[in-house]
């Protein structure tokens, strides 16, 4: 191989799916070419085929899937026709993968070190000593805390960005010249994700290693990658390096992509000072058993007004929803509903009070019951709180269903199954208007799905808003929605308000610190963003670090 | 020692075998990635595969040309197995192909996609269903008609002692075994079914019952479940029919009735811990919560929204719990305290007919007759069990 043929090429490559009986395709032919050291980010929606090609990258498919044609050359050899024996000799020695769940991902049966020197073992990279010792200099590099300890934990005992390093550091363990990162920070709070970027960034730097990068954030991969390459459904849409990308993307879909970010609600006028809020959430205490989660809460929310909570996972924003709810009775305080007292445990609520305050959940797949068809799932609590049925029943449960844009006839009848994502979370949101309520609790309604659908998902939200004069409790980690959608902040951590207030006043400084390290831990498209962050902060005053010393 | 050196010897020349059909075939295709990735395990099974195959066939061979009465004598029972798996197995195969044309939208796609096992225990199935229902039609003669020709040899061959009157013979008292074998699936099937839907609805209820609740009632109800489980269940429902014998006295209605009860209450407990164990997933899910909140009664959980997530584990487990409930009433009568005289059951008729299996040697169709009993009961036991595996295969697929 001369030296500047590339590490990785791509060559017209199709891959098939199986499904009721015949070979669907998932890759209509694609080609890229990686050199080494450098850096591809993937981006696309989900059921785009990133992963897909991710994996085919090393050769590989998913049950049920096929590569139908097309080559994958990596350093001269075509994985997707070598045997067996020499796709072991290269996997986890020159190509390495990072999934996107590390918790799924690791054994949790055997501590990390153990799993760390696997790979570098096996295929007679080190000893089984100089491994260990290696794997320790790469938990320092990647900064992870008590490097000369954290190997010896099993994976439940570390967080989940730790963990998330620890799986980069192993998959680093050989020095291959290829890794593939699938979404490695999805799942992660933003300023744990801004940590691990910062470390995977650097040691992809240190070690010249090429890398493919999965993700469907468009501001990560602005970050981290050299070139960008974007996929629809199976399809090549554009490709090219990240500046040109971001600055004069040239396809229509990109462009759509780019602009997702833009939506904006004006802001509305202040709230009388005197009016009552639709909920009312005073000095509330609660806790699980005797670990107490919230301290002190208290918040209003007013008629035809979205109040954004947000703040890390473990915060206790949902908790606070579920005393609203009712389903956690508060250990202390008490919660209003239009001035009048409610009833703490939500069995001691009558009909009328239910129906008030409704609820969307995060994940429509376990939000809906599968067995039910659309109809039914709308059709009950109209019959039940409404007491329509027959005809009358089936006017409204249509009714709703052109309220959220799907057209009645063509959906009435389908289970959940036989629709999309964003489809799902709109039959949540008419299952919470069919009740007819003055409050609609949406927990994390946006995160699980696709920026594009989200941001339709919002839009509906805001139109049935202004509509109806709903009020909404929207529960979020992602400060780009609470920019787009809220009208009042309230900031939580550890169970505690931080810091509340209008909008307006939330994202003008000066900001309480924690507020402020929330807000500029947001990946933003800037290319330079995380550079400069890190250079103005320093590497120990990011993520959980920052956290830390609050 | 000399069997050992055989045994080794056979499986360094299957070794050898495997490796050089691996061989041959990496040659012969030209490295296909069939070829070329198999490991030597598989290699070797592929051997193993094909000297098990050649030993059936010339076993086979040997046994239709045989010769002479002791010879055919000989080889009678794996003939006679032979040429049914052979049977069935076409049976099974055009029964499928029928209904891939046959029936509405939804059985034609169901068959399509179905493997020869599960149309295998499908058709059986229906065919007991069939016998079980229509009992008193087929059978030539009634269950409890006593003939004044006993003994009578199964063939229907008056020279060896048989009569076309009885195609398989009668019993030591003079009554006919196929009409009893018949009348067999009535009773047995159709009191193993009765019970199996009693143990279930008792199981199911307390079980979503505890995981819709919790609390108290969940552990008063889990806990007295553990301790009948703790209770070697054949030994248990031995001991409760004695019990019940003492009590019913002559009443034999009444004892069936007592054992349907007793067998129903040992088994719901197994029904009782898988439908908590299923329900208490189902509980979490968000949906449940939201008709919580929407302030809908216990009933409207339980079986409209619990119930419909559940039914592809509990239909499963009712296939194999039916097979359990059949083998307990089966054993019970074996040992003379389920179903009795003159009501005609397998169990019953495998203890009693069971002394003819000491002339295997010189008269296999004598010795066939206790085996036409047990093998009913194998066979309706390996076809259910193949439905549920299917179903089991089914619904874990449905849900990635």
């Amino acid at each position: 191989m001369s030296a500047d043929d590339p590490l990785l090429s791509v060559k017209g490559l199709k891959i098939e799916g199986r499904s009721d009986e015949t070979w669907n395709p998932i890759i209509n032919g694609a080609s890229f070419d990686l050199q080494k050291g450098e850096v591809m980010g993937l981006i696309g929606e989900s059921g785009a085929g990133k992963s897909t090609m991710g994996l085919a990258a090393m050769g590989f498919t998913r049950d049920g899937c096929r590569i139908s044609a097309g080559t994958v050359m990596f350093d001269g050899v075509d994985l997707v026709t070598a045997s067996a024996a020499d796709k072991r000799a290269l996997l986890g020695s020159r190509i390495a993968y990072v999934a996107q769940s590390a918790a799924a991902s690791f054994n949790p049966a055997h501590r990390l070190i153990d799993q760390h020197t696997e790979g570098p073992t096996q295929h007679n990279v080190m000893s089984r000593a100089e491994s260990e010792a290696d794997g320790i200099e790469l938990y320092r590099k990647l900064r992870l805390p008590n490097p000369e300890e954290i190997g010896f934990r099993y994976p439940h005992q570390v967080s989940g960005g730790q963990l998330q390093r620890a799986m980069t550091a192993m998959a680093m363990a050989c020095r291959p010249e290829l890794i593939i990162f699938d979404e490695p920070t999805t799942a992660l709070d933003v300023t744990t994700q801004i940590e691990v970027l910062a470390s995977i960034r650097e040691i992809v730097e240190e070690y010249n290693t090429a890398a493919i990068y999965i993700t469907h954030d468009l501001a990560v991969v602005a970050q981290m990658s050299d070139k960008i390459k974007v996929m629809l459904k199976g399809d090549e849409v554009e490709e090219a390096d990240t500046r040109t990308m971001l600055s004069d993307p040239k396809e229509e879909y990109t462009k759509s992509l780019w602009a997702v970010r833009s939506f904006q609600r004006p802001s509305k006028p202040a709230v009388h000072t005197s009016a009552t809020p639709v909920i009312s959430v005073q000095n509330v205490s609660a806790a699980y058993g005797k670990v107490p989660v919230l301290h002190d809460v208290s918040f209003d929310i007013h008629e035809g007004r979205t109040v954004a909570v947000v703040g890390e996972s473990g915060s206790g924003k949902s908790t606070a929803a579920r005393c609203i709810t009712g389903l956690l009775p508060p250990t202390q305080g008490h919660i209003e509903f239009d001035g009048q007292m409610m009833p703490l445990d939500y069995r001691k609520r009558d009909r009328m009070q239910l129906r008030q305050a409704q609820m969307i959940y995060q994940m429509a797949d376990t939000a809906l019951n599968p067995r039910k068809t659309i109809g039914e799932l709308i059709g009950r609590p109209v019959q039940f709180y409404m007491g329509l049925t027959g005809n009358e029943k089936r006017r409204r449960v249509e009714h709703l269903l052109e309220e959220i844009e799907l057209e009645p006839t063509q959906y009435i009848n389908r289970l959940p199954s036989e629709l999309s994502g964003g489809q799902k979370q709109r039959i949540g949101i008419a299952r919470a208007l069919a009740a007819e309520p003055k409050f609609i609790i949406c927990d994390e309604v946006t995160s699980a799905l696709d920026q594009l659908v989200a941001e339709g998902i919002l839009r509906l939200l805001a139109k049935l808003q202004d509509e109806l004069n709903l009020s909404y409790m929207f529960i979020t980690h992602d400060l780009a929605t609470v920019k787009s959608i809220a009208d009042e902040v309230v900031v939580m951590k550890d169970g505690r308000v931080i810091e509340q207030g209008p909008k307006d006043d939330m994202f003008t400084p000066p900001h309480h610190p924690y507020t402020d390290l929330l807000l500029s831990s947001v990946p933003e498209m800037d290319p330079d963003w995380l550079t400069n962050l890190l250079n103005e902060r320093g590497v120990d005053n990011i993520g959980d670090a920052a956290v830390d010393k609050m | 020692m000399n069997i050992w050196i055989q045994i080794i010897g056979i499986l360094v020349a299957l070794g050898v075998l495997g490796w050089l059909f691996r061989f041959a075939g990496q040659k012969a295709t030209n490295n296909k990635p069939f070829f070329r990735d198999m490991t030597f395990g598989v290699a070797f099974g592929y051997a193993l595969g094909a000297a098990v195959l050649l030993w059936i066939l010339t076993t086979y061979y040997k046994a239709i040309t045989a010769d002479g009465q002791v010879e055919v004598n000989k080889y009678f029972f794996f003939r006679t197995v032979i040429e049914w798996f052979v049977k069935f197995s076409i049976a099974a195969y055009l029964f499928r192909l029928v209904f891939r044309y046959v029936g509405t939208a939804g059985t034609r796609k169901l068959f399509r996609n179905m493997p020869l096992t599960a149309s295998f225990g499908i058709m059986i199935i229906l065919v007991y269903a069939f016998v079980a229902i229509f009992a008193g039609v087929i059978a030539p003669h009634g269950q409890e008609e006593v003939f004044a020709k006993v003994n009578v040899l199964p063939g229907g061959d008056p020279a060896i002692g048989g009569d076309p009157d009885f195609p398989l013979g009668t019993d030591q008292i003079g009554r006919d075994l196929l009409s009893r074998l018949i009348y067999g699936a009535q009773n047995t099937v159709g009191i193993a079914f009765a019970t199996t839907c009693l143990a279930f609805l008792l199981g199911g209820t307390f079980g979503f019952l505890a995981a819709t609740l919790g609390g108290w009632l969940d552990q008063l109800v889990s806990r007295s479940v553990d301790v009948l489980m703790a209770i070697p269940s054949l030994i248990f429902a031995l001991l409760l029919m004695t019990i019940a014998a003492a009590w019913a006295g002559s009443n034999k209605e009444l004892l069936t009735v007592y054992m349907v009860l007793i067998i129903a209450v040992i088994d719901s407990t197994r029904v009782f811990r898988l439908a908590r164990a299923v329900g208490l997933n189902i509980v979490v899910m968000d949906y449940i919560e939201a008709a919580k909140l929407r302030g809908e009664g216990l009933g409207y959980l339980i079986f409209r929204e619990i119930l419909p997530n559940a039914t592809a584990p509990l239909l499963a487990e009712f296939g194999l719990r039916f097979c359990f409930v059949f083998l307990t009433i089966a054993s019970l009568s074996f040992l003379g305290v389920g179903i009795q005289p003159p009501l005609a059951d397998w169990g019953t008729m495998v203890r009693d007919l069971g002394q003819f299996i000491n002339f295997a040697a010189f008269s296999p169709q004598t010795a066939s007759l206790p085996l036409l009993a047990a093998g009913a009961i194998a066979l309706l036991t390996v076809a259910v069990n193949f439905v549920v595996d299917w179903m089991l295969h089914k619904s874990s697929g449905l849900k990635e």
